[in-house]
């Protein structure tokens, strides 16, 4: 019968030769497809970057653990503010990349505000000392300067000291939380500027944010902040749910898009989209319409 | 072909679950569900609640919803310290059912609950449970069905030939420990059931006659109040950890009904731009991060159809952890499709979530209808076209079997051969 061949066909193609072999060694964790595709690797990260990443129809999250675990492998210092899902979450997502959030925390390279958490804290019982999230307790959302402090406290260099961290990494899932929040996107944008400022230009850190994109439901505040974001930032992954609906082999596509180069000569606004499928432990990217189970 | 691999994931799925689960040692049974107790050391103990189960794929303790076909289309349960969102049909008449299903296995399993409504007195809502089915009233349930289709079972099957040779017993419930059990509609819960039941409920007008002083705060005071409840609850009986001397652990089930209707005090379904646009996202936002730390699970239906600001409907999906839609074909041009006349409405799976993990159980079809029976609520896939491909799917949960047809199937039978 001719279905029971191509069931027969579709045990074929799932062999590792028919897909090149990523260049890094999977033991280093992260997803060693996406550092090839975005060029880097933990020894030698970009710094003074802004980096956003979007979703819009589907859960873009993979990208978070993703820039997670290669900052924390590139030993950089790195302030977490985790808005959407408890540390736990991260924790055990990070031990499957090769990481352990918790070691990174208790060895002070990272700081993590767990949104949740601290959430039910200030809003159930009033705080002695100015809080993060202290807008919550508030009826007019006012601004995010308390978060901003946050930040700046926590990736602040030691004076003195021999650097013992390369350099400071901002990482927030995600902003849109704090639109849903009471916060307005100007006052978002605001946040994300005086965190660039500090921690880009005068720390020659790094900053990445996490944006859903909210496609045809018309968030317009949402827009705002994305377009804002879109303009600021030197490298933008998105992660799109593909066009034709969902696959099961085809998770969605990823478009990343590199603005301002930093050499003069490179391409300007260089652009490229790959398809992926998350797996357990990684992702595996391949060009569109090259995904192993089509071929 | 894809039908005989739905058919082989769904029979691996029922049937050996728990078979797989304690085969696989490594992974299963050495990690807790994080949403418990406070305990962040990440102690490995296996938390053993009746009524409760670790998933297969991350270990994370997962609670049935009251639907084992729901349960097995959200990967096994609905994950203790997640939200469950059920967005209403159009006129509110299956949605309740979801919601009784809910509360009924929270009573069933011996979990406590607590409920919340602002248009019905909580214990209204549990005189109207529906009955648990054990053992002997299921079977006569579906010999009932056999005895009435037994002419046609002879009939040998053209196109779906491997169903025939699935066995013809059906995976029944099989005692009340059992994780997930079936409900009669039509009966209510006995009475002693319910008073031996541990449940708190929060009743918005009783609530909001008293006098409350708080902080002005940009939540409407109906959600405010809500909240402070839960937290109430969630810290004095111990769900979070904070009373070390208890011995039996328990889950808290929340239901919470109607959330950002009007009778809440919320105009979020009245206006496109209301002042209070972020009471019902902070609600949820605080509601998460309650359940994030303590061993609870809840259900929240709501109409999202009432919601005018289409932005509000995404947000609150993002602040969700799974969603599923209810689309009832009551007064819409479906009801006039041929392919839907034997069921009452497409179900929708919106969001899953993907917890402590990278990829998350997702099922390959996409197209779910339910059928309300006399007594049963019923989840099975359906087609949106015909195709050469067509073939009608069954979920094992309430596996009805394939040899067993009914008149309209073996029409769509024929006509299919015709096609072909």
């Amino acid at each position: 019968m001719w279905w029971v061949l191509l069931s027969s066909l579709r045990c074929i193609h799932y062999s590792p030769s028919s897909h090149p072999a990523p260049l890094c060694v999977p033991e280093l964790g992260m997803f060693p497809e996406l550092n090839n595709l975005l060029n880097t690797s933990p020894e030698g990260a970009e710094q003074g970057k802004l980096t956003l990443l979007c979703d819009a129809k589907t859960d873009g999250s993979f990208l978070v653990h993703h820039f997670l675990s290669f900052y924390l492998k590139a030993n950089c210092k790195v302030c977490f503010v985790a808005l959407v899902q408890s540390f736990s979450h991260y924790n055990i997502v990070g031990q499957k990349l090769g990481v352990s959030l918790t070691a990174a925390r208790e060895r002070g390279q990272l700081v993590v505000l767990e949104g949740l958490k601290s959430a039910v804290d200030v809003f159930f019982q009033p705080q002695e000392e100015p809080h993060p999230l202290q807008f919550l307790r508030e009826a007019n959302a006012g601004d995010l300067q308390l978060l901003y402090a946050f930040v700046r406290d926590a990736l602040e260099p030691v004076d003195g000291g021999e650097a013992v961290w390369r350099c400071p990494v901002l990482l927030v899932d995600d902003l849109s939380a704090l639109l849903s929040l009471g916060m307005g996107p100007v006052a978002v944008l605001d946040f994300v500027h005086y965190c660039r400022a500090t921690v880009c230009r005068e720390w020659k850190g790094n900053v990445v944010v996490l944006v859903h994109d909210s496609g045809d439901a018309e968030d317009e505040e949402n827009d705002v902040l994305l377009n804002g974001l879109s303009h600021q930032s030197h490298l933008i992954l998105r992660a799109e749910g593909l066009a034709t609906g969902f696959c099961k082999d085809v998770h969605g596509q990823l478009r990343i898009l590199w603005r301002r180069p930093l050499q003069p000569t490179a391409h300007r606004d260089r652009n490229l989209t790959y398809q992926y499928k998350i797996q357990d432990k990684s992702v595996s990217f391949f060009a569109k319409g090259m995904s192993p189970a089509v071929l | 072909m894809a039908a005989a691999g739905t058919c082989g994931t769904g029979t691996r799925s029922t049937g050996s679950v728990v078979a797989a689960a304690s085969t696989n040692n490594v992974t299963s049974f050495h990690r807790r569900g994080p949403r418990a107790s406070g305990a962040d050391s990440g102690c490995s103990r296996l938390v053993s609640i009746a009524g409760t189960r670790p998933s297969v794929r991350n270990g994370q303790l997962l609670v049935s919803t009251g639907l084992p076909a729901l349960d097995q289309l959200l990967g096994g349960g609905l994950a203790v310290g997640t939200v469950l969102l059920i967005e209403e049909d159009k006129y509110n008449i299956y949605s309740p059912l979801l919601f009784k299903y809910f509360l009924a296995e929270g009573i069933v399993s011996g979990h406590a609950l607590l409920v919340a409504s602002a248009k019905e007195d909580p214990a209204d809502i549990l005189q109207k449970l529906p009955a648990p089915l054990i053992d002997d009233s299921y079977k006569k349930e579906c010999d009932e069905d056999v005895c009435s289709h037994k002419t046609e079972s002879d009939v040998k099957m053209k196109i779906a030939w491997r169903y025939q040779l699935l066995p013809k017993m059906e995976a029944g419930p099989v005692s009340s420990s059992r994780f997930g059990h079936y409900y009669d509609i039509s009966k209510r819960i006995p009475q002693q059931l319910i008073e031996t039941s541990k449940w708190h409920g929060f009743f918005l007008p009783e609530k909001i006659s008293s006098t409350f002083n708080v902080e002005p705060c940009s939540l409407t005071s109906g959600y405010m109040k809500l909240l402070q409840f839960i937290q109430n609850i969630i810290y004095e009986e111990g769900f979070d950890g904070s009373n070390p001397q208890k011995k039996q652990k328990n889950i808290l089930r929340i239901g919470i009904q109607n959330l950002g209707s009007p009778l809440w005090g919320d105009d979020i379904c009245c206006t496109e731009n209301c002042d209070t646009s972020h009471s019902l996202t902070k609600f949820l936002y605080i509601l998460r991060g309650l359940l994030r730390t303590s061993l609870s699970a809840c259900i929240i239906t709501m109409p999202t159809h009432l919601i005018q600001n289409k932005a509000v409907i995404a947000r609150v999906t993002n602040l969700s952890d799974t969603v599923v839609g209810l689309e009832s074909f009551i007064g819409s041009e479906k009801e006039t499709n041929p392919l839907y006349k034997d069921y009452h409405g497409l179900i929708h799976i919106r969001q899953i979530p993907r917890l402590n993990n990278l990829i998350y159980d997702i099922s390959d079809v996409k197209d779910l209808a339910f059928k309300l029976k006399k007594k049963l609520f019923t989840i099975e896939y359906t087609l949106r076209s015909y195709g050469i491909r067509g073939q009608k799917y069954l979920l094992s949960g309430h596996l009805r079997k394939f040899a067993v047809k009914k008149k309209p199937y073996l029409r769509r039978l024929q006509t299919l051969k015709n096609i072909y």
